[in-house]
């Protein structure tokens, strides 16, 4: 044992030293012994992300040596961007309007002609207790009378009128958390049933409609979507097939030197990815454009309609997902391309 | 390192490149491989780099059969092979030291050890000078020998040469010829195709000649001791 041991320790003193570091490569090209490469060694995590961010970097660069081609293909697929996009937002803010609205639906309960204003007041009264009821204003028959001669401009034919022809109404404001359409119905049906009620209507049917419509609207703007992110798979897929083609000679070169499908395929992909992107932020900058010129004449009209309603531009969630959306295409075009041609190009 | 055993390779035209054609190349050793054009010498080293497949027969590599090489296997494959191209292969659109650094950039070397084997090869082929520069403007001689620094930097068992002198004056022939044995002196396993029977027949190294997509002769020349 001890014997061994003083043997190995004589065999590293005899051993010459290592020669110096920071002498000059020319002596330091050393062979080592083969490894045997039946498996490839697999870079580190750390490598490996740098060189995904050497790529990306690279990839925007190259990018930047042709402004005008690129910003040209960034501003088709912003274009084909912001369509679908400005029609959602629009969309969205048309929802917030009739939301709006229908917080202030109420119910039109119209009494009996020959319940006395007394009865009128008791039943509001009773009404207001029930849960599901904000407020309830009577307006007698007196009333409503005067605001019909004010706002409809047939007053001179009421004056005609021997008798007043109105019902006096209890205006039924409900809790607006409860106000499903469900909600709204059956609270309708028992205010039908209440004694001295002639008639219970509902103003919130055409707010039902508007609602059905902005969905058709809100199909179409996806079939719209969809076709025009088809486009931008498209025009992604067919730059990038062209990007392959001139640079045959270096994917030519990589694969002769042992690059993976995935290496080459990576500066592609990337590439892709900035012109999502890019689009994407000039398709942000087209519909914020566009919502900042309509809003003053927006906020004019709504003015005209005693509303304080402004329009709304792409919020922070909603860009987000433009951007999100923008380079999830460009990767995905470029991804179909890069699959389709890379296999074609082999040294010969 | 390499066998062929019966290998025949006819193109799609019908025209036979290699006719049953068997040979051994041992490790460690440096052979050079010439015929006539047409003799079969550039679908032989095709053959090996995988660019081809054989119609027959079975390739073998440091033992490993090449016909059981899958298509996503061929690059790892490619990186124990450095290739020396009679036209260069560079890519005239980065520099030296980026064309060097290729190969270890595919394989997934970090920066330093890329930095540092770059270096080592250039100041092997005497080009450290130049690792900034664009192939572009180097002669035909030095854009050769960035080839060659590409070749070896990821320090491959084999090394295959197509005409490595093919455009180059005896002078400088020779002195890639030296190249070449300085790398086969540690231990790497050099093929060299070429037909500059006059450079080969003077160095002490075995020599295969094909002809007809079969194997005429191997041996040593005739002025070389054995």
């Amino acid at each position: 044992m001890i014997g061994r041991r003083s043997r190995k320790r004589g065999a590293a003193v005899r051993r010459p030293a290592p020669p110096p570091r920071n002498r000059k490569p020319r002596g330091g090209w050393r062979w080592p012994a083969w490894p045997q490469l039946r498996w490839p060694r697999l870079a580190s995590p750390r490598v490996y992300a740098a060189r995904h961010l050497q790529v990306l970097l690279e990839s925007l660069g190259r990018l930047t040596h042709q402004p005008a081609a690129s910003l040209m293909t960034a501003a088709v697929i912003g274009i084909a961007l912001a369509l679908p996009s400005g029609l959602l937002t629009l969309l969205d803010n048309l929802q917030r309007l009739s939301l709006s609205w229908e917080g202030t639906a109420s119910i039109s309960v119209f009494l009996n002609q020959e319940l006395e204003a007394e009865a009128g007041q008791a039943l509001a009264g009773e009404l207001r207790g029930w849960p599901e009821i904000d407020e309830v204003r009577y307006i007698s028959r007196a009333e409503a009378l005067a605001e019909f001669r004010e706002h409809s401009g047939f007053g001179e034919v009421l004056d005609a009128l021997e008798t007043n022809p109105l019902p006096s109404v209890l205006v039924v404001e409900p809790v607006k958390s409860d106000l499903t359409p469900a909600g709204a119905e059956s609270l309708l049906q028992r205010l039908q049933a209440l004694e001295g009620a002639e008639l219970a209507q509902l103003d919130l049917q055409w707010v039902q409609r508007f609602a059905a419509l902005m969905e058709i609207g809100r199909r179409g703007v996806l079939v719209v979507g969809a076709l025009l992110g088809l486009a931008v798979l498209l025009i992604v897929g067919n730059t990038i097939r062209l990007d392959i083609q001139n640079r045959r000679e270096e994917i030519e070169v990589t694969k002769l030197i042992g690059g993976t499908d995935a290496f080459i395929r990576r500066p592609f992909l990337y590439t892709g990815f900035w012109y999502g992107v890019g689009g994407a932020l000039l398709a942000w900058l087209l519909v914020q454009l566009a919502f900042l010129l309509l809003r003053g004449p927006v906020a004019r009209l709504a003015g005209l309609y005693d509303s304080s309603f402004l329009l709304q531009p792409l919020g922070f969630v909603d860009s987000l997902n433009l951007l999100l959306a923008g380079a999830l295409l460009g990767w995905l075009g470029s991804g179909l391309a890069v699959g389709r041609h890379l296999r074609e190009i082999e040294p010969s | 390192m390499i066998r062929f055993d019966n290998v025949s390779k006819r193109y799609p035209g019908g025209f036979d490149a290699l006719r049953g054609l068997s040979l051994h190349v041992p490790a460690g050793q440096l052979t050079f491989l010439t015929g006539h054009s047409g003799a079969g010498k550039s679908t032989l080293l095709k053959l090996v780099s995988l660019i081809e497949r054989p119609t027959s027969g079975n390739i073998l590599i440091d033992g490993q059969n090449l016909n059981r090489v899958t298509r996503r296997q061929i690059p790892f494959v490619r990186r124990k092979v450095g290739i020396i191209f009679q036209n260069h292969q560079l890519l005239f659109d980065r520099t030296v030291f980026d064309n060097v650094a290729l190969p270890l950039i595919i394989a997934g070397h970090d920066h330093r050890e890329i930095g540092r084997r770059v270096r080592a090869a250039l100041d092997k082929v005497g080009l450290l000078k130049h690792e900034r520069a664009y192939p572009h403007p180097l002669s035909g001689g030095e854009q050769q020998r960035v080839g060659i620094a590409r070749a070896v930097v990821n320090r491959p068992p084999l090394l295959l040469a197509d005409e490595p002198t093919g455009n180059l004056d005896p002078e400088l022939s020779r002195e890639i010829m030296q190249l070449f044995e300085q790398f086969n002196q540690v231990g790497v396993t050099v093929l060299i195709a070429t037909h500059d029977i006059d450079l080969i027949s003077r160095m002490n190294h075995p020599i295969l000649i094909l002809k007809a997509g079969r194997l005429q002769a191997a041996g040593y020349a005739r002025g070389a001791a054995p």
